[in-house]
């Protein structure tokens, strides 16, 4: 399609802008903006778990003990790794080579999914065993209300991180289409980079996860 | 050229607009809905508590009218209002652009708003919510009401709230006019500039601990339920957290009004243009330190309560030091008695008043007295509600003529302007009194011998309320039948002036040079 060539990909600057590159200053700074806004709204989960943890520290230690650890980490690694592929995706489409922007992106969105995959195994294994959230919580070993709280908590900020993985599948996928379609290209990359910075951030939100659910077992 | 009203014509060039005058305009809609609507459940509420005993509603409709009193009022319109409607529009004008950073992102947020309202409405519908605008857990968790509707509806509501405040912080930072430095920004960009900070970094834990009362309401999580182990003070100081910043998101603004109005009407300089600027930032940054004197007697260690006490009353010296700066601003000053003006002193009162009971709410032993009385409810109306209200009405009379290209009557304007004023005093003052002598908030029924104060109360919201419909009726007659306004009416320096009445899309016919600063009064009007 002839429409689609370099010459409808050159980017178009704002009538409010004074030129493209303040155009993509804002784009950016706009992105960085939201993404700490975004990190406050961890950090009252993470303000939450603080206080509970320092009231039912024991009960907590415990209950990060019953979670699968290799589940958890291959998680880390698979995420550590996806960070990796998407930047690779910026850089490559930088240097004007699509096709290793494409299979790097394709890459991340399947590394997405498989985080996914674990995550929902993991959740599958937890539910056998009667451990819910709440007032559904029935897990026999350990009743006490600490490992109650802590798999409430362990509910509501993994699953509020998955939704934000969904989120940030949806937001590559977008991307990569663009790129596939010649309209996201190295004379404005700027959607490709702003998507691959909200990755990163829900990439480093499961770092902090990882020791809160899984390491810190003393 | 043509202006933005009449450039493009038919609904859907509103319904779908980029341009942020226009965008304004929808917020005023809506937002001044949501006043004539929270200002109905607020005059029902005073007329059933003229006499004791119950007159035309039960218990539970009370607490639920109360509530969506408070939640529409807070969330619908006070903390909206001022950026979304004079943001939106003045803002740009002000930094010399064309528009904001992002224009698509602004009328996403106005459909954002729309959808969260709409949502906050429908909890009405579906049984109404009777946990106070404050959403206090374990109540709120297990209340029979729509409580997660509505907690869903704030959420949503707040989402527009951060993308109106990113979208401001990234215009400010990114659109400023060549040679336009930021200490030369009129102070209104100032004022939404600290209340865009707020926004982004508050909102989201407000969002959350909603989110958490919505989900346990659904579906029993009990993460602040005593019962299974949870503690509900947690959610308060979650809650606070936001909510104390959100004050300053409803006040800042409205600062932001009083120094552009008490300048032009006054045809002077601010007496410090720092002290102004700077102790809004101060504000912004304090506002966060003071969560915890909302609970002084929830359950905090004295240490505690003697910190968060000395810190509120840091918000007193940053106060203290705009209120100052605006009084001496007056002093040489060629002063002009307009409506807006007649707004500002009115805020002048209610703001020294409700900000000096506010450092007596934040001394602990008189706060153990006050806590949950009446006198905390008249105190907080005073300075927040008074504060936004009359720097709204203010800001709407101020720049009427360069929205609308039409003159509104002074005579009217200042008659409106008085009943609202007196009768905001007149609704409060006695509640001050009720509350001291020890009548709880949120009570339906009361004891005889404070019914003359109540009667008395509702007397002034009476005369509050026909304030209000003069103003709405004068100022709809003067959309369509006001002479029309020159170019700058009131002889102002600041720059949206500078653009032709009413603007055309993107405001300026040429890119706006900036020579002179926004109150450089001893220089010509035109640069």
């Amino acid at each position: 399609m002839s429409d689609h060539g370099p010459q409808s990909s050159a980017p178009r600057v704002g009538i409010q802008f004074q030129d493209l590159a303040k155009q993509e200053h804002a784009a950016h700074f706009g992105m960085w903006v939201f993404l700490g806004s975004e990190l406050l709204l961890f950090a009252g989960l993470f303000g939450l778990y603080t206080a509970y943890r320092v009231k039912y520290a024991p009960e907590f230690a415990e209950a990060v003990h019953h979670n699968e650890l290799w589940i958890g980490t291959t998680n880390v690694v698979i995420l550590i790794f996806s960070s990796f592929t998407v930047a690779w995706a910026v850089h490559s489409l930088r240097r004007d080579r699509r096709r290793t922007t494409l299979w790097s992106l394709a890459i991340t969105l399947v590394c997405g999914l498989l985080f996914l995959v674990f995550k929902g195994i993991e959740y599958g294994m937890h539910f056998q065993e009667g451990v819910f959230p709440g007032h559904h919580y029935a897990y026999k070993e350990m009743p006490g209300h600490g490992a109650q709280l802590f798999f409430t908590l362990y509910y509501f900020m993994t699953g509020l991180h998955a939704l934000h993985m969904i989120g940030g599948l949806a937001v590559i996928g977008w991307v990569t289409a663009r790129v596939a379609r010649g309209r996201t290209t190295s004379a404005y990359p700027v959607p490709l980079v702003l998507g691959a910075l909200y990755w990163h951030l829900v990439d480093s939100i499961w770092i902090f996860l990882w020791p809160m659910f899984y390491l810190t077992t003393s | 050229m043509t202006s933005y009203l009449t450039e493009t014509t038919g609904i859907k060039s509103w319904l779908l607009t980029k341009d942020h005058k226009r965008i304004g305009l929808l917020f005023m809609i809506a937002t001044a809905l949501a006043l004539i609507l929270g200002g109905v459940f607020a005059l029902l509420l005073r007329f059933e508590l003229v006499n004791p005993g119950p007159d035309f509603m039960d218990g539970l409709t009370y607490n639920r009218m109360f509530t969506h009193h408070g939640i529409v009022m807070v969330f619908l319109f006070m903390v909206p209002v001022i950026p979304t409607v004079f943001g939106n529009f003045f803002l740009p004008m002000m930094l010399g652009a064309p528009d904001v950073a992002f224009p698509r992102l602004n009328l996403a947020s106005f459909y954002v708003y729309c959808a969260g309202a709409v949502i906050v409405l429908a909890s009405l519908w579906f049984g109404g919510v009777d946990t106070g605008w404050t959403f206090y857990t374990p109540y709120s968790t297990s209340s029979p009401t729509a409580v997660a509707t509505a907690a869903f509806g704030v959420f949503v509501v707040g989402v527009s709230s951060i993308l109106t405040g990113l979208n401001f912080i990234v215009t400010v930072h990114t659109l400023r006019a060549k040679n336009l430095k930021w200490m030369e920004m009129p102070l209104f960009v100032w004022a939404i500039y600290a209340t865009a900070i707020i926004q982004v970094i508050a909102t989201p834990v407000l969002g959350m601990s909603l989110t958490l009362v919505a989900v346990d309401h659904a579906w029993a999580l009990g993460i602040f339920d005593p019962n299974m182990g949870g503690d509900p003070v947690l959610f308060q100081h979650l809650f606070w957290f936001y909510s104390h910043p959100a004050v300053y998101i409803m006040i800042l603004p409205a600062m932001g009004v009083v120094s552009e109005v008490v300048c032009t009407f006054s045809h002077n300089r601010p007496s410090s243009y720092r002290a102004i600027a700077f102790s809004s930032l101060g504000i912004a940054f304090i506002g966060f330190l003071t969560w915890g004197h909302h609970m002084f007697v929830a359950g905090m260690s004295v240490l505690d309560v003697g910190i968060f006490g000395i810190l509120s009353m840091f918000v007193a010296i940053f106060s203290a030091i705009k209120v100052f700066t605006w009084t001496i601003t007056l002093k040489h000053g060629r002063i002009r008695f307009t409506t807006p003006m007649l707004y500002f002193f009115g805020f002048m009162f209610l703001f020294v008043f409700g900000g000096m009971t506010g450092v007596a709410v934040a001394t602990s032993s008189l706060d153990v007295h006050w806590t949950d009385t009446y006198f905390v409810v008249a105190h907080f109306h005073f300075i927040m509600v008074g504060g936004t209200l009359t720097m709204y009405l203010a800001a709407i009379h101020y720049w009427f003529p360069k929205m609308f290209g039409r003159m509104y009557p002074e005579r009217w304007g200042l008659v409106g302007a008085t009943g609202v004023i007196l009768g905001f005093i007149f609704t409060f003052t006695p509640q001050f009194l009720l509350g001291n002598a020890g009548m709880p908030r949120r009570y339906w029924t009361y004891p005889a011998e404070y019914q003359w104060l109540h009667v008395a109360s509702t007397a002034g919201a009476t005369i509050l309320a026909l304030g209000l419909v003069v103003t709405l009726g004068y100022l709809i007659w003067a959309l369509f039948k006001g002479p029309r306004a020159e170019r700058n009416p009131w002889d102002s320096r600041s720059y949206e002036w500078l653009a032709p009445t009413p603007p055309p899309v993107h405001n300026f016919e040429a890119p706006l040079e900036i020579t002179r600063g926004p109150y450089d009064y001893h220089l010509p009007e035109s640069p």
